[in-house]
């Protein structure tokens, strides 16, 4: 695989490699909030706050504690799915916007211990992570999760985090067990928050309590939302439209924040509900198949 | 001491609770989490700022000019970011549509103004009165008065007018008032309108105040005043008062008591902890779930 990878890094452009890592990244991060907001209807801002529980955690633990690659990352990732279990607890009281605005004070909150924590570096950050992540052990990972992702929600459990989105009353009476489901949902979408902070923080070298601040948080809410909610090919596409987005409005050099404000007002006004707005991969196939022209509007 | 810390924490919750009302009277007319609104208050400071630096104004035509000016800017971006959206999209893609205005609006500022800090000529004497042991500056009488004035006048607006019974007609049920003839489109502009020129009012108060205005600033108290407001129970108007007034109070003295190091992470954790006791907010109506 390391020889895979060395062809990988002398073929592709270390520009590009770059911006293909981080997309597989966003992806992973992107499909794990898809699954608490898109998925299960549960409106969560703070979604940078498990990626950096992931970060930090996974950093922390193969620089001091020498654990290997593989075990940080998930060590990282199943912290942040414990904290993830924890504010799902609350989600049973707690309704849309008084949600978000407790997973907001969470990322605020994580946000700040990690400006305070001595071990991760107070606000000076954390430096001289090892670099383990490459091109390949991204897209593996990235490509594991989109699968694992199709697979859950094409099963029983799947649908019915659809139907705790679409009618929470309606899918309680038909003895759906909402509340068990829900906690689910936020455990296993902070789950792959920490597994992409951890991902991030052995790829950049360098970590930052800033770099997981609120707009982190939006921009991955962003991701989910753009591309079409619930929809595992609308998030891959968000994520793929965000992450080049900056990049290719570089051109524009130091508008490009205004063009990128701009493009999410637009995008917003002409497809309403997200590019792909719930479409999923086995519709897509169904349709595909019977050669059925139909627009995908929800 | 503590009374002294009280009336710093009264100072500042004033200033969160005229930009969480901009929140909690959109939020109640159309559900939407206005991001934008931040940077609302961010151009009403700089709007003050130029017209007291550059035009010689002084301080409360200051404040009313940007008031003025920040409600046409409030009514131009309800039209052009979401008013195409109503009816026909989940209330998601507006909170994507308002992040995008709030991006464009703060970037904005930045390119105009730059990054750096700017600050306030010395509008107001540095004058200040004993009462008993307690300092009082004249700025913060006049945060403090004027907050008042613009609450009470809101309220009064709400309760006693033909556009306030409109306004609360249409946070009941926006469909059925459209029904009953009202014209709905114009009672959001003004809910926005009036929402804006309070949060320019809080804009360029902070900005003297503290003697900084940068172009992010809108950031940070957005997110608090939207915490203010939900804290209070989002859509209710004295629950905003309330929530901006508490959290000003309690971000002061946990700072002033605890550490300051944490002051971000002490309005927040306050704001979780009143949540899980109160999952209404404070003032909030408790909503029995329909099918």
């Amino acid at each position: 695989m390391n020889g895979l990878d060395a062809a990988i890094t002398q073929y592709i452009d270390p520009y590009y490699l770059r911006i293909m890592i981080l997309l597989g990244i966003n992806i992973i991060l992107a499909l794990g909030l898809n699954l608490i907001t898109g998925v299960t209807g549960q409106l969560s801002m703070g979604h940078a706050g498990f990626m950096s529980i992931g970060a930090y955690t996974s950093a922390i633990l193969s620089m001091q504690f020498g654990f290997s690659y593989l075990m940080a990352l998930l060590a990282g990732a199943a912290v942040a799915a414990f904290f993830g279990f924890l504010i799902g607890i609350p989600t049973l009281r707690l309704e849309g916007d008084y949600l978000a605005m407790v997973t907001i004070g969470f990322a605020e909150i994580i946000r700040v211990f990690f400006l305070n924590f001595e071990p991760g570096g107070k606000a000076v950050g954390l430096s001289g992570i090892p670099q383990h992540t490459n091109f390949i052990t991204v897209w593996l990972i990235a490509l594991l999760i989109i699968a694992l992702n199709t697979r859950l929600l094409k099963s029983r459990m799947g649908r019915a985090f659809y139907a705790i989105r679409e009618n929470e009353i309606a899918a309680a009476s038909t003895g759906i067990d909402t509340t068990r489901l829900k906690i689910l949902a936020f455990t296993a979408g902070s789950f792959l928050g920490g597994l992409g902070g951890g991902l991030y923080s052995h790829y950049m070298y360098y970590i930052n309590p800033q770099d997981f601040g609120f707009m982190k948080s939006i921009e991955l809410l962003n991701m989910v939302i753009l591309g079409g909610m619930g929809s595992i090919p609308g998030t891959i596409l968000g994520s793929f439209i965000l992450t080049l987005a900056p990049e290719m409005l570089r051109i524009v050099a130091e508008y490009r924040l205004l063009f990128y404000g701009a493009l999410l007002v637009i995008l917003m006004i002409f497809r309403p509900n997200g590019i792909l707005g719930d479409v999923r991969i086995y519709d897509l196939k169904k349709r595909w198949g019977r050669k059925e022209v139909k627009t995908c509007q929800s | 001491m503590f009374w002294e810390q009280l009336l710093n924490g009264l100072t500042l919750g004033s200033t969160y609770a005229l930009i969480a009302l901009g929140y909690t009277m959109v939020y109640g007319i159309v559900q939407l989490i206005n991001f934008a609104h931040g940077e609302i208050y961010m151009f009403g400071a700089f709007a003050g700022l130029i017209l007291v630096s550059f035009f010689g104004f002084n301080l409360i035509a200051a404040m009313l000019a940007a008031m003025l000016f920040c409600m046409l800017l409030g009514i131009l971006v309800e039209r052009i970011a979401y008013r195409p959206l109503r009816g026909k999209s989940s209330r998601l893609s507006a909170l994507i549509s308002a992040i995008g205005v709030s991006i464009f609006l703060s970037t904005l500022m930045a390119l105009m103004a730059g990054t750096n800090t700017h600050r306030y000529p010395e509008v107001i004497a540095h004058q200040s009165y004993h009462l008993g042991s307690l300092d009082l500056s004249l700025m913060q009488i006049l945060i403090l008065a004027v907050s008042a004035l613009l609450m009470i006048g809101l309220q009064f607006m709400v309760q006693k007018t033909r556009i306030g019974k409109a306004m609360r007609a249409c946070s009941q049920d926006l469909d059925a008032s459209y029904l009953m003839g009202i014209n709905v489109n114009r009672v959001i502009s003004f809910t926005f309108a009036v929402g804006s020129a309070l949060a320019a009012a809080g804009g360029v108060m902070v900005g003297v105040y503290y003697n900084a205005v940068w172009p992010y600033m809108g950031m940070m108290a957005g997110l608090k005043a939207f915490a203010a407001a939900v804290m209070g129970g989002i859509g209710s108007i004295p629950g905003a008062m309330i929530g901006g007034l508490s959290l000003g109070i309690m971000e002061i003295m946990g700072v002033a008591y605890l550490s300051s190091s944490y002051k971000d992470a002490i309005a927040f954790g306050m704001l979780i902890l009143v949540l899980l006791i109160r999952p209404q907010g404070l003032m909030g109506q408790k909503i029995s779930k329909k099918v």
